[in-house]
């Protein structure tokens, strides 16, 4: 993994910004189907890292995107979202480890990193749907697009973990 | 004191996401305000100008298909301009006659289609007389409505926006509808509320109706692929409309001015007042 200092964390932020904005956003695949890589941010943000402050880069995240995308503030609630239920998330996939800070996504069972991974992506993935689409009468194209964009995103993210972590000696 | 201080600290995540979560659930709501703030969009100075940096660069690989595009439109511009030399008499135009439609040009730097609420940003505002309300449209027809208009830049709200409602008519008939989107497909959009004694055939041109004060009368939007009887009110058909634009390669659009609209808006206004 990357050194998690304040400057990395800031290089991370930028880098991903400018994927999701430049690249990522203009796949759309199939007519509409975009990985949201941009939560990487989250899942690697160091797991005994202060919460509160990633509520708050999160949401800065997520502005960000919003911004450059005209989706008013869809990106950033369900940002924030997910940077809230984390360390639920993080106690239900890692158990008892994660309590007692011995847990390293790097080295974590790859289950585990699954069940981690996936439920960040889900429950963000929900919530963005779910506002920008705005509407009860919808609810098919709310779960489709979660789905293919979900399974798109997984994809992506869990490949550049592969990609970009350090070989475990 | 200390139980309150004590309070907040305990649930500092809780408070600071509730407060944070509501203020984005506020500003997705403020977009579905037709007219909203325009610093948190992408018509804001600094946005405006990376997205006009990446078309700078991106716009030359379509250089070809643009050419293409503006040399037909030429073309069908210059047989108009010689049917009418021949047809009618030339007469020195009027100059103290304000023209009612005026035009202009402008490259589009930002192109969304995948969202359900898509929104395109254009490199020209304030300062070149872009007015929010003015019409969109490419050389092919029909492509949205500006919304919001900073100095340097503008976005326009597409037809490709579940919020769009745009007036528009068979061309055949005269039969007027209102054009919606139902998000399915980026180069299908639907028009309702056409009454079941209009005759449809599939292939009719549909233009836009002239009773906005938006768009001028006749401007080509698509042909009907496909009708139905609306699900709610049988007397009403539902008609999938394919564009003649591809939503998903637009380069160059004109922006209309209505000269008169101010002026149509204030009348109605007054007269809405009155009853």
């Amino acid at each position: 993994m990357w050194s998690n200092t304040v400057f990395s964390q800031i290089g991370r932020f930028l880098i991903l910004v400018f994927l999701q904005v430049f690249l990522l956003n203009n796949i759309n695949l199939a007519g509409y189907i975009n990985p949201y890589v941009y939560i990487l941010f989250i899942i690697l943000y160091p797991l005994d890292g202060n919460s509160t402050l990633l509520i708050l880069w999160s949401f800065l995240l997520g502005l960000c995107i919003d911004i450059f995308e005209d989706s008013g503030g869809v990106q950033a609630a369900a940002s924030v979202f997910a940077a809230f239920v984390r360390p639920f998330v993080l106690k239900y996939s890692f158990g008892v480890s994660y309590e007692y800070n011995v847990v390293k996504l790097s080295t974590a069972a790859v289950s585990e990193k699954i069940t981690y991974i996936g439920s960040i992506i889900l429950v963000h993935h929900l919530v963005m749907f779910a506002l920008e689409i705005f509407s009860f009468s919808h609810i098919g194209l709310l779960l489709k697009s979660t789905f293919f964009s979900g399974i798109f995103t997984f994809v992506l993210i869990y490949a550049s973990l592969l990609l970009f972590s350090k070989k475990v000696e | 004191m200390q139980q309150i201080i004590y309070f907040f600290i305990r649930n500092r995540n809780f408070l600071l996401f509730t407060l944070l979560f509501i203020i984005s659930l506020l500003l997705t709501i403020q977009t579905h305000n037709y007219h909203s703030d325009k610093f948190l969009s992408s018509a804001n100075a600094v946005t405006g100008r990376i997205y006009e940096i990446k078309s700078g660069i991106t716009g030359y690989f379509s250089l070809g298909s643009e050419n293409k595009k503006l040399l037909d439109e030429n073309l069908t511009l210059r047989k108009e301009l010689e049917y009418f030399r021949e047809n009618f008499q030339p007469n020195t135009p009027d100059t103290t006659v304000f023209p009612h439609f005026s035009y202009y040009t402008a490259r589009l730097i930002n192109n969304n289609y995948s969202h359900t609420k898509n929104y395109l940003t254009i490199n020209r505002g304030e300062r070149h007389g872009i007015k929010t309300d003015m019409g969109v449209i490419s050389d092919r027809g029909l492509v949205g409505i500006v919304n919001r208009v900073s100095k340097n830049f503008a976005t326009v709200q597409s037809i490709l926006n579940t919020n769009s409602r745009t007036n528009a008519k068979l061309k055949s008939s005269g039969h007027f509808g209102t054009l919606i989107w139902n998000t399915k497909d980026p180069n299908v959009v639907q028009l309702i509320d056409i009454p079941r004694l209009a005759e449809l055939t599939v292939g009719d041109t549909i233009v836009t109706g002239g009773r906005s004060v938006i768009f001028p009368e006749g401007i080509l939007i698509g042909v009907v692929k496909d009708y139905k009887p609306d699900t709610k009110d049988d007397n009403y058909y539902t008609v999938d409309v394919a564009l003649f634009n591809d939503m998903t390669s637009i380069e160059h659009v004109y922006l209309i001015e209505n000269s008169y609209a101010e002026e149509i808006l204030e009348l109605e206004n007054a007269a809405g007042d009155v009853e």
